[in-house]
């Protein structure tokens, strides 16, 4: 075996591995597609954000535009605020828009359910930066339960 | 009779310690000093030609049927729950964090670690580093130190393209064969993967492995007993010690990593 075959087939070898990495990192672990600025960001405040985390998709009619970029908590009234970052192409939502946390399945995980509202000539088009007011927070299973029970002795 | 058993510990415990010290002295010898690039360089590209490229295929065939493995084992359960959606972060996790590393590792041991040792116990039993040492060439620094290099840049490599055959071969099964949908392997893969937290944790773990493989299977042949049985148990000292330690390290880091 000559020096010149193996440094050919140590060279593929070092390719087949930057290539797994370069799949392992774009096509499993996605970096680089969602974190390139090009976004549309609008704030949202929920009484309660259940199970919803940081990355959960943002689906407008089942089409995914974003994605939840932090979750913190206002420091005046202690309500969780959502920050969430839309695409580029899709940066034009009117102010009377709703938002809703949603969960995929009986057992699935929650997203954020974007809800587009009318456009009249009084309705203006969210800002880069604006918040949604209309919202609708997470339902939790155990106060669903509880309300349930409560009716039921009623 | 006490005094006896004492003495055995004794010893025995004198005799690890030793080990541990003369293998922290062969290492030392090996790296520690000025590099030559000029001669070592094409020594190390040998090194990774014989331990990195020549382990390639037993990596690319158990990759490929660890994650066929995973996707219809996965598949059974997940489908119970309606779930199957989720079989592509099942397969890449399970993959990136835990078996692309330690399997890699262990084969690693198996295939490369057991030949290293036989090759420097045989060099030792005909006493060719003797007669390097007559020739003033140090055979730490030409022996060891080249397969300790090429040990640990192939492992992380070798545990990589691992992941990715092995995420390839989740999709062969759960997407062409059980008919999961394609979009929602790869999607759902990408929600919940994250390229510091899973995929470099693992090569962190796949180069400490990497380290511990290599630095046992080079010490036991290093330390053999130059007699054909003593390179035989060197040979089978080092697949058993390796994969344990690996094993335990393996917990260790877990914890660290995603136990917190």
């Amino acid at each position: 075996m000559t020096t010149r075959k193996i440094e050919i087939l140590v060279g593929t070898f070092i390719v087949l591995a930057v290539a797994a990495f370069l799949m392992l990192a774009l096509k499993v672990a996605n970096a680089g597609v969602s974190g390139s600025g090009e976004s549309y960001v609008l704030y949202a405040k929920f009484e309660n954000i259940g199970g919803l985390k940081v990355r959960s998709p943002i689906k407008v009619g089942g089409v995914v535009v974003g994605r939840v970029a932090s979750i913190d908590l206002d420091t005046v009234y202690y309500t969780p605020v959502v920050k969430m970052e839309i695409n580029e192409q899709y940066s034009n939502f009117p102010e009377t828009s709703s938002v809703a946390i949603l969960t995929s399945g009986l057992l699935g995980e929650q997203y954020l359910g974007l809800q587009p509202g009318f456009i009249d000539e009084t309705v203006e088009i969210l800002a880069d930066g604006d918040s949604i007011q209309d919202t609708r927070s997470a339902i939790v299973l155990e106060e669903l339960i509880g309300q349930f029970l409560f009716n039921r002795g009623n | 009779m006490i005094s006896d058993k004492l003495q055995k510990l004794g010893r025995s415990t004198i005799d690890n310690v030793a080990g541990f010290g003369r293998s922290g002295l062969m290492l030392f010898g090996a790296l520690v000093g000025k590099p030559d690039f000029r001669k070592g360089f094409p020594l190390f590209i040998k090194q990774l030609y014989v331990i990195g490229v020549l382990s390639l295929l037993i990596i690319v065939v158990s990759g490929l049927f660890i994650g066929m493995v995973l996707a219809l084992q996965g598949y059974t359960v997940l489908v119970k729950f309606g779930a199957e959606g989720m079989l592509g972060p099942l397969v890449a996790l399970s993959l990136l964090r835990e078996l692309g590393p330690v399997v890699t590792a262990l084969l690693f041991a198996g295939r490369a670690g057991s030949a290293l040792t036989a090759e420097i116990g045989l060099m030792k039993a005909t006493e060719q580093l003797s007669g390097m040492e007559m020739m003033a060439v140090d055979p730490l620094r030409r022996i060891i130190a080249p397969r300790f290099w090429a040990g640990v840049v192939s492992m992380p490599l070798l545990a990589l393209v691992f992941n990715a055959v092995g995420i390839l071969g989740g999709h062969l099964i759960g997407v062409d064969w059980l008919g999961v949908d394609a979009g929602s392997y790869w999607s759902t893969m990408q929600a919940n993967v994250d390229l510091y937290q899973d995929v470099l944790n693992g090569v962190i773990k796949s180069f400490v492995f990497a380290v511990i493989v290599i630095w046992i299977a080079l010490h036991k042949g290093y330390d053999a007993i130059p007699t054909s049985e003593g390179i035989s148990r060197a040979t089978t000292q080092t697949v058993v010690t390796a994969s344990l330690t690996v094993l335990g390290f393996d917990f260790i880091l877990t914890a660290l990593m995603f136990g917190g």
